[in-house]
């Protein structure tokens, strides 16, 4: 196998990218067919129609969403018969704009599209800024899209046809876009035909046809365009067939293992420099990176400047580079740095200015220096405009402080004092001018480098015109002082250029340990924080303080986006802006204030994207709408949002862990319970239902058995219900919505009316009850309470034998009512004080066959936690039995009897 | 069973569950009434309008009709004692049926022995029955040993004279004249203390609790005055 021929590793990587793109969703991509020509009135439109009839003709469900007609008849006929969607009309500035309804498209969802003027700017109101970008959303939602388009709208050639035909052509599609397309079509007529076609008015209406005859359609012109049409068109033909040849690898894989890199800079002829870029990196089929440094000095140079180096880096990504921008104190270290580190081959960059002489050491320019020191990496260097370092060319409005220069002045007369002094005491020159340069020293790095190199100056001046006769004139007679005088002004300002070096560093140093440390502490924050509304509180404070302006985290509550913090609800009282929200959290990108979809919006979006998807949304309320737009802002939002989406993904898994392990613990004590009762509910059923079918079956059984078989089955139908009145109680104590109502009541009453419920099993058995003497009261919920005492005693009478009495103490302890119920049976075995309490638990002591799920108690233990209160198992002292102390705080006083004497009186 | 003498008393039972029903015309025909029955509220609702019963029992948890409307329905046309069948962890649902105008309850599942009691105390209240307690100037339970005496006031426990207050009194006479019926908080508030106690149930529990030490032999198992757990108090049915 030739070695050019097996694919690159990159790719190989490169394919399996764009197969994983297309895995996950579902849905395939639309086709997008661009019909393409070189001027208006080549016949893209009627071309795009005519085979728009053919495949409606052949079933297709063609949908005409958009076509320009330019009030030409002979199209006008081709729409005929065809669905049209009809547009927005859009009132501006005092016209009514026609505009593609893509929401209407997407609701209609054809298999076809028509979508004519690729290049359209939409209406201010419209979702996205550019028509190609409605038309890449149609392509997701799996629609088949016909557009048109002319060379000079195509964004790398922007430049060569301002060149030629002297038009600025503002609305330019990005090359991705057109690279992208599956399908190119040129449509093509010799431009005598165009000429031709103009004068008779076919191609714009007659009074604009004069207008655009005289401008733009002059046939040197149209030769020039039509050439770099066809020329496009060919080389397009050519990536394909080298595609085919090369096997089923994608355009967008790079054949070569050339790599470009660009350097973006805030200067206008970096837009040159970026164009040239992506011609040569497509002549050379190769993948190109626009790389920004982000200096100390860039972060001093004016807003116009920042955003034109935005858009720089802008105009390189819709050419189809990768942006990077990168923080460093050198440019050119940084960019060698970055380009070994991504196997760069060749690095562009624009021509500079011969370097400015800067005082007596000249100091190299920003190309020079990449052609010393980039070893093996190729510069090209290309002819533009000047474009030496950022910082010399912005000059930085900076706000004049007087303090710097007050300094200078005093440090600068102290110097001059003290060398007085030396003087008078005799003392040799160089100390003098080591003074001097100690207060240059200290100048150079109190203040800033204006002033330290004004010191340096003011320094030789001043130990001129004082201290070297002949004295107050700067005329020297020895001319030895000269080298003194170098000297004195070369070291001056090698300490004001290093104090103002180190100074610089120590800022960008500082800038990104804040930078990296705010991030650090938020996502150290956020890792120890549980609950979407905390995390989302926290984080928005955390943006807040770092870039000013106000930060919204909306989360899918319910299906729809909502701020999480019930503060910004007056968010959501804006339909446009949710709506905005909800299109960044359905797309995965950003838009909104400051980008080109939804520009109309109030706040920058950016999705809060997770390793599973998105989760929500960050919105941003900035008062500086070109804040939003510095690439180093949303460098640092983005690392917020990853950050904050991670925390909220923890979040999420954790809560759907949490909620997933309550479900198997419900569904284990369900199980339980299903099982346990079961045995227990069958028992009395088989007794019941043997003993009733038995007396059914003899007639003339005698009348004592019958009667001790119908005896049992009340017994033990008085059993099942009590067992199926806990069942009830516990789902109704374990339901959310349970609530005790607790009131004042006596004891003695529950006491008594459970005593009376559970009369058939006490039977005989003596029950002594010990109250104080006035009435004891306890704030409890008595139908709660009178169960407790109902399962205790029952528990008792069950446990302990026949005849045997059973104890109930009532008291006051504290601020709690006590009840005690205690039994001379057994008592419990040590262990299990706790243990009988359990659901399904029984005492070591209950006999095996022994009824009772075990239920009991547990309700029991339930009841009283609601009341706030505690129960308790514990043997008796000194004796045998077990008793069950049951404790009820209360808060308040009990009510007392003084209703006789108010209500006597109403009486 | 059909041979019952068409004067017995009528008790129409409305309730969807066969089974309840069915035991429950045994029972009561066994006893010497009369039964009608009704799966649904509809049904009943003719029934009630056809005949002439002595007492209803009804079930609240019918399928095609709250049973509490029926009863305020039934309440505006018809004084027959209602007796409500409902579960016991209910206790709303009770206390609601018998402020709509129900004349007591029985929890399922019940013994039969005390829905007899019931319908008997509801029965001799309207009168179905031989004269009813309200009628009598004397008033005797717990076979003698609780007696009231209405014409004279006074109140005898073992022989002894109880002395009572005012109140004491008036919130005994009004639960012996309906003893054996269930009367909720509300209404005892609002018969002895006025319309405008009616919040005070706590005052009225101790209130109860030391009226139960003056009459009953054991404070905490008491016999007279007996507590519907949520609901409110149910005076012991009397000596027959």
């Amino acid at each position: 196998m030739p070695e050019h021929d097996r694919p690159t590793p990159e790719q190989m990587l490169a394919r399996l990218k764009t197969e994983g793109e297309q895995q996950p969703s579902d849905q395939k991509r639309g086709r997008l067919k661009v019909y393409f020509g070189y001027a208006a009135g080549v016949g893209k439109t009627f071309a795009m129609l005519q085979n728009a009839r053919r495949e409606k003709s052949s079933g297709t469900d063609v949908v005409a969403g958009y076509v320009e007609l330019h009030g030409r008849p002979e199209t006008e006929v081709l729409l005929e018969g065809m669905e049209q969607l009809s547009c927005l009309k859009i009132p501006y500035r005092g016209t009514t704009l026609r505009e593609f309804d893509l929401d209407a498209a997407l609701a209609r969802k054809p298999s076809l599209i028509l979508v004519d003027e690729l290049a359209h700017t939409n209406a201010p109101s419209q979702r996205h800024v550019r028509r190609w970008q409605d038309i890449e959303e149609l392509l997701d939602a799996g629609i088949d899209v016909h557009t048109t388009c002319n060379v000079q709208h195509v964004e790398s050639l922007n430049d060569v046809i301002a060149q030629i035909s002297g038009v600025v052509v503002r609305e330019t599609v990005p090359d991705e876009v057109f690279n992208r397309a599956d399908e190119l079509a040129l449509v093509d007529i010799s431009t005598d035909d165009l000429l031709e076609r103009l004068r008779e008015g076919k191609v714009y209406i007659p009074e604009q046809a004069a207008k655009a005859l005289q401008s733009f359609f002059r046939k040197d012109n149209l030769s020039a365009l039509r050439e770099l049409a066809l020329r496009r068109a060919a080389s397009r033909v050519h990536a394909d067939v080298e595609t085919a040849r090369l096997g089923k690898a994608t355009r967008d894989i790079w054949a070569t293992q050339e790599r470009l890199l660009v350097g973006v800079g805030p200067s206008p002829t970096s837009a040159r420099v970026i164009r040239t870029a992506k011609r040569l990196a497509d002549s050379l089929d190769a993948e190109w990176i626009a790389v920004s440094i982000d200096t100390p000095e860039t972060g001093q140079l004016p807003p116009e400047a920042r955003a034109r180096l935005f858009a720089n880096l802008q105009l390189a990504e819709r050419l189809g580079a990768e942006t990077v921008a990168l923080t460093g104190d050198d440019v050119v270290a940084e960019t060698i740095a970055y380009a070994q580190q991504r196997n760069v081959t060749k690095i562009v960059v624009g021509k500079s200015e011969p370097a400015v002489n800067r005082w007596f050491f000249r100091r190299p320019s920003v190309v020079d220096r990449l052609i010393s020191e980039s070893g093996d990496i190729d510069v090209c260097v290309i002819r533009g405009v000047a474009e030496p370092l950022p910082a010399s060319r912005f000059s930085v409005k900076q706000e004049f402080r007087w303090q710097p220069w007050g300094m200078t002045a005093a440090v600068m007369a102290i110097a001059t004092g003290l060398s007085t002094l030396w003087h008078s005491l005799g003392l040799s020159e160089a100390n003098l001018v080591m003074t001097y340069l100690l207060g240059v020293v200290f100048v150079a790095f109190r203040c800033g480098r204006k002033q330290s190199v004004a010191a340096s100056i003011l320094a030789v001046v001043l130990f001129d015109v004082l201290f070297v006769p002949p004295y107050r004139t700067i005329v020297v007679d020895d001319v030895q002082y000269v080298i003194t005088f170098a000297v004195m002004l070369f070291v001056g300002l090698s300490v004001s250029t290093l104090a103002a070096r180190i100074r610089r560093q120590a800022e960008l140093s500082r800038r990104n340990e804040r930078r990296a440390e705010s991030l650090y502490r938020l996502g150290r924050k956020l890792s120890g924080i549980n609950g979407r509304n905390f995390i989302a509180a926290e984080a928005e404070r955390a943006i807040n303080e770092v870039l000013g302006g106000d930060a919204i985290i909306l989360l899918p509550i319910e299906g729809n986006l909502q701020p999480v913090l019930p503060q910004h609800i007056q968010f959501v009282s804006s339909a446009s802006e949710i709506g905005a929200a909800q299109w960044v959290y359905d797309h995965s990108q950003v838009a909104g204030r400051g980008t080109d979809t939804l520009p109309s919006a109030q706040s920058f979006y950016l999705p809060l994207l997770s390793p599973n998807g998105p989760v929500g949304v960050l919105a941003i309320r900035h008062p500086d709408a070109t804040q939003l737009r510095m690439p180093e802002y949303r460098m640092i939002l983005e690392n917020y949002s990853t950050q904050i989406a991670m925390a909220l993904d923890r979040d999420r898994l954790m809560l759907e862990s949490q909620t997933a392990r309550v479900e198997v613990e419900t569904e284990q004590l369900r199980n339980t319970l299903l099982s346990s009762v079961s045995h227990d509910l069958r028992t009395p059923l088989a007794v019941i239902s043997g003993a009733s079918s038995s007396i059914l079956r003899n007639p003339e059984m005698n009348g004592e058995t019958q009667r001790e078989l119908l005896q049992t089955v009340f017994d033990e139908s008085d059993r099942l219900a009590r067992l199926v009145e806990n069942l009830l109680r516990l789902t109704q104590v374990s339901s959310s919505q349970f609530f005790v109502e607790k009131q004042w009541h006596p004891v003695e009453d529950v006491i008594g009316s459970s005593l009376r419920r559970l009369e058939h099993l006490i039977g005989s058995r003596p029950v002594n009850v010990k109250m104080p003497t006035e009435v004891l009261m306890g704030k409890f919920d008595a139908v709660l309470i009178e169960q407790v005492l109902v399962n205790l005693l029952e528990n008792a009478c069950r446990y302990t034998p026949a005849g045997t009495p059973i104890d109930i103490v009532g008291r006051t302890s504290g601020s709690a009512t006590v009840i005690d119920v205690a039994d001379y049976g057994p008592g419990l075995t040590a262990g299990d004080e706790l243990r009988i309490f359990e659901k399904f638990e029984r005492g070591t002591n209950a006999k095996p066959d022994s009824r009772g799920a075990g239920l009991g108690l547990a309700i029991c233990r339930a009841i009283v936690r609601a009341h706030g209160g505690e129960i308790r198992a514990l043997n008796r002292t000194g004796e045998s039995g077990l008793i069950f102390q049951i404790c009820l705080p209360f808060d308040g006083v009990a009510p007392q009897l003084n209703l006789e004497d108010y209500s006597a009186s109403t009486i | 069973m059909t041979e019952l003498e068409p004067t017995a008393p009528l008790i129409v039972v409305i309730d969807d569950e066969t089974a309840i029903r069915r035991f429950l015309k045994a029972s009561l025909c066994n006893e010497g009434y009369r039964v009608k029955e009704a799966e649904t509220a509809r049904e009943g609702q003719r029934l009630l309008l056809q005949e002439t019963p002595a007492a209803v029992l009804l079930d609240l948890g019918l399928p095609d009709r709250d049973g509490q409307e029926l009863i305020t329905e039934f309440r505006g046309w018809s004084n027959v004692p209602i007796i409500v069948l409902s579960a016991r962890d209910q206790e709303r649902e009770k206390v609601a049926a018998l402020d709509a105008g129900a004349d007591d309850y029985v929890s399922k599942p019940f013994h039969m022995g005390e829905l007899l009691a019931r319908l008997r105390a509801a029965l001799r209240r309207t009168g179905g029955v031989s004269g009813g307690p309200l009628s009598h100037p004397r008033f005797s339970c717990e076979n003698g040993q609780f007696q009231i005496d209405f014409s004279a006031r006074r109140v005898f426990r073992a022989g002894q004279e109880v002395h009572l207050t005012k109140l004491e009194y008036e919130l005994l006479a009004v639960m012996v004249k309906n003893a054996g019926k269930v009367l909720t908080h509300q209404y005892l508030l609002k018969s002895v203390w006025g319309p405008l106690n009616i919040q005070e149930t706590h005052y009225l529990r101790v209130f109860v609790a030391t009226l139960r030490k003056k009459i009953e032999t054991d404070a905490s198992r008491p016999k007279l005055i007996l507590t519907e757990q949520g609901v409110g108090y149910r005076f012991a049915d009397p000596d027959e």
